[in-house]
């Protein structure tokens, strides 16, 4: 579908870009303002330059120390949840039930934590999870196994990635889900009649069609798990010592403990940039998916073709014009 | 075909992983703060509404519920009715500089909202809306407005443009056409994303907790109170819990044959 120059539509745009700009531009620009400065309190700020900068990169100082080291735990938890929540996310879809109210069901349990405000995700694994009165503390150490999130590094880690595991896997599921069901039943009946194994069925026709939902699922699970604050901070409060510090839970401290607003505006801006680059690759590779769909499409209307790797066009538009439009 | 082989064994499985630690949540509610404290028992042995009666009689609690609701369905209104005209711009038009606009828009549902806490605490309290629950709509608007333009474009573009055309030959205006004929075609559409204007906001703690202190507290940040100086009152806490989960599990509900399509953001 060729879209139409019309330079009018900023119109229609504008509401947007307002309320955004005031919600996003003018604090940002504070940031960057306070990220130049320092201050010894009463409202006095003194020119410093690039200062936070230097000192932010430079491990050997006590404020680059702390963020390179939250920023290379940040790294290390999101990538653990990649690796277990993708591929159990993948198996949770691929078993959903086919039709009847169980899909419902299974679909209004599966989004529930998602729903659960994150300082109440944080209070359910607390409360789940102590050794005195949680039934999976309790459970663990009867059974023999030393357990206790509050006082040692490696169970609060495990405490957290269960923990965000649990929140979060249903919605590598659901957009899983929601990639499968649009493949056709067509291409099961091609492959049941070429006699190819179950194996070769989820490699060549359901994990091609799922490949872009699986693009938007890493990349948000990444984003967000880079930006975790509120679960851990309620579970852990970033300890014990600061094992499970990461780098939203640092920058809070800074900022709001501490006070100390042009550290707090350096972190937050070379923060914002990592964010802003990975968000500029996610953003790339979709819009080029879009493009190579379509290219596709058009290239090969009605020829024949076999699923294996192929990125179908759209599904048919999901909302039919209603009679009486005119 | 479709599925994998004992589907039903990991699909369970995978259920009670998700419930075990609701049902917790749940059971402690129930129980008395002895109970909790003295043993370790599977369900509640001396069951008690004591908690929830605190919570419903109690104003400096269920105020903070009323709160919560205030600027979540403010800023779901805000977020929708202006996102809607500009997914209609980014479905229908090419215009100066709408992919960096695009962009920035979506860089905005990516940024953290640790780094807008302080600048926003400023600016609400340079302009006089702080403790309100404005400052909170307005502030959740940086990630709910960017994400509803999203969603509603991908619905947008899936209602054919003859329909426009066809409307515009008839002799409709645009706003009329715009209200009459585009947004009961894309109704689905804007229940999902207001679906997800509602969750995003309804789950976010550290702006609404930073930009509120007394008149607009939300419910999840009055919880934090249940730690006294006689020690946690793990009941209470519990039950404000369980409480705050009802709303997000009575909305999935009316929007649960369209969760699947609004979570891959109606690009499937």
């Amino acid at each position: 579908m060729d879209k139409t120059i019309n330079q009018k539509a900023w119109f229609l745009v504008l509401p947007v870009f307002l309320v955004v700009a005031f919600s996003a531009v003018l604090p940002l620009m504070t940031v960057v303002n306070y990220s130049m400065q320092d201050t010894f309190g009463n409202n006095q700020f003194f020119w410093n330059g690039v200062g936070w900068f230097k000192e932010l990169l430079d491990p050997s100082t006590d404020l680059g120390g702390r963020f390179l080291a939250s920023l290379g735990r940040n790294l290390f938890f999101s990538l653990v949840i990649l690796a277990i929540e993708v591929p159990l996310g993948i198996v949770v879809a691929l078993s959903m039930p086919r039709q009847g109210w169980t899909v419902a069901a299974c679909l209004v349990i599966l989004a529930l934590p998602l729903l659960i405000p994150w300082n109440v995700v944080g209070t359910i694994w607390q409360i789940f999870g102590r050794p005195d009165i949680g039934l999976l503390g309790y459970t663990l150490n009867a059974m023999g196994i030393e357990y206790n999130y509050v006082s040692n590094d490696i169970d609060a880690w495990v405490t957290v990635i269960v923990m965000d595991v649990w929140h979060w896997t249903s919605l590598v599921a659901l957009l899983c889900y929601a990639g499968l069901k649009s493949i056709p039943e067509a291409y099961y009946q091609a492959a049941q009649i070429d006699g190819a194994s179950r194996w070769a069925v989820f490699k060549a026709i359901q994990l091609p069609k799922m490949n872009r939902v699986l693009l938007i699922a890493v990349l948000l699970r990444f984003m967000d798990s880079f930006m975790i604050y509120t679960e851990p901070f309620v579970v852990t409060g970033g300890g014990p010592g600061n094992s499970t510090t990461f780098v939203s839970i640092e920058l809070v401290k800074i900022a709001l403990g501490q006070f100390d607003l042009g550290k707090a505006a350096a972190l937050s801006l070379v923060y914002n940039l990592i964010i802003l680059i990975v968000c500029w690759v996610f953003y790339t590779v979709m819009t080029n998916a879009g493009v190579e769909r379509k290219a596709q499409a058009e290239e090969e209307p009605a020829a024949e073709r076999k699923p294996a790797g192929a990125l179908q066009p759209a599904p048919a538009p999901a909302l039919k014009p209603k009679e009486g439009v005119a | 075909m479709h599925s994998i082989p004992g589907r039903r064994v990991i699909m369970a499985l995978f259920l009670i992983f998700l419930l075990l630690p609701i049902y917790w949540l749940v059971n402690m509610s129930f129980k008395t703060n002895s109970e909790i404290v003295s043993t370790m028992t599977l369900w509640p042995h001396t069951p008690t509404l004591q908690h929830y009666r605190r919570i419903f009689t109690d104003e400096s609690w269920y105020s903070g519920y009323i709160n919560s609701l205030e600027y979540v369905v403010l800023n779901t209104i805000i977020s929708i009715s202006v996102a809607l005209p500009a997914a209609y711009a980014f479905s229908r038009y090419r215009f100066l500089g709408d992919k960096h606009l695009f962009f920035w828009l979506l860089s905005n549902r990516m940024a953290p909202a640790a780094v807008y806490a302080l600048p926003f605490f400023n600016l609400y309290s340079a302009i006089g809306l702080f403790d309100t629950p404005w400052a909170v709509a307005l502030a959740h608007c940086i990630f709910n407005v960017p994400l509803a333009v999203w969603i509603l474009e991908g619905f947008v573009s899936g209602v054919p443009r003859e329909i426009d055309e066809t409307a515009f030959l008839d002799g409709y205006s645009f706003p009329r056409f715009f209200i009459k004929i585009l947004v009961p075609l894309i109704a689905s559409g804007i229940g999902v994303a207001a679906f997800f204007c509602f969750m995003f906001s309804w789950v976010e703690l550290l702006l609404a907790r930073t930009l509120t202190s007394v008149q607009a507290k939300p419910i999840a940040a009055i919880m934090t109170r249940t730690v006294s100086a006689a020690g946690m009152d793990w009941g209470l806490l519990a039950a404000a819990g369980v409480l705050t989960i009802i709303p997000g599990a009575l909305v999935i509900w009316f929007v649960r044959n369209y969760i699947a399509r609004g979570f891959a953001l109606g690009r499937v």
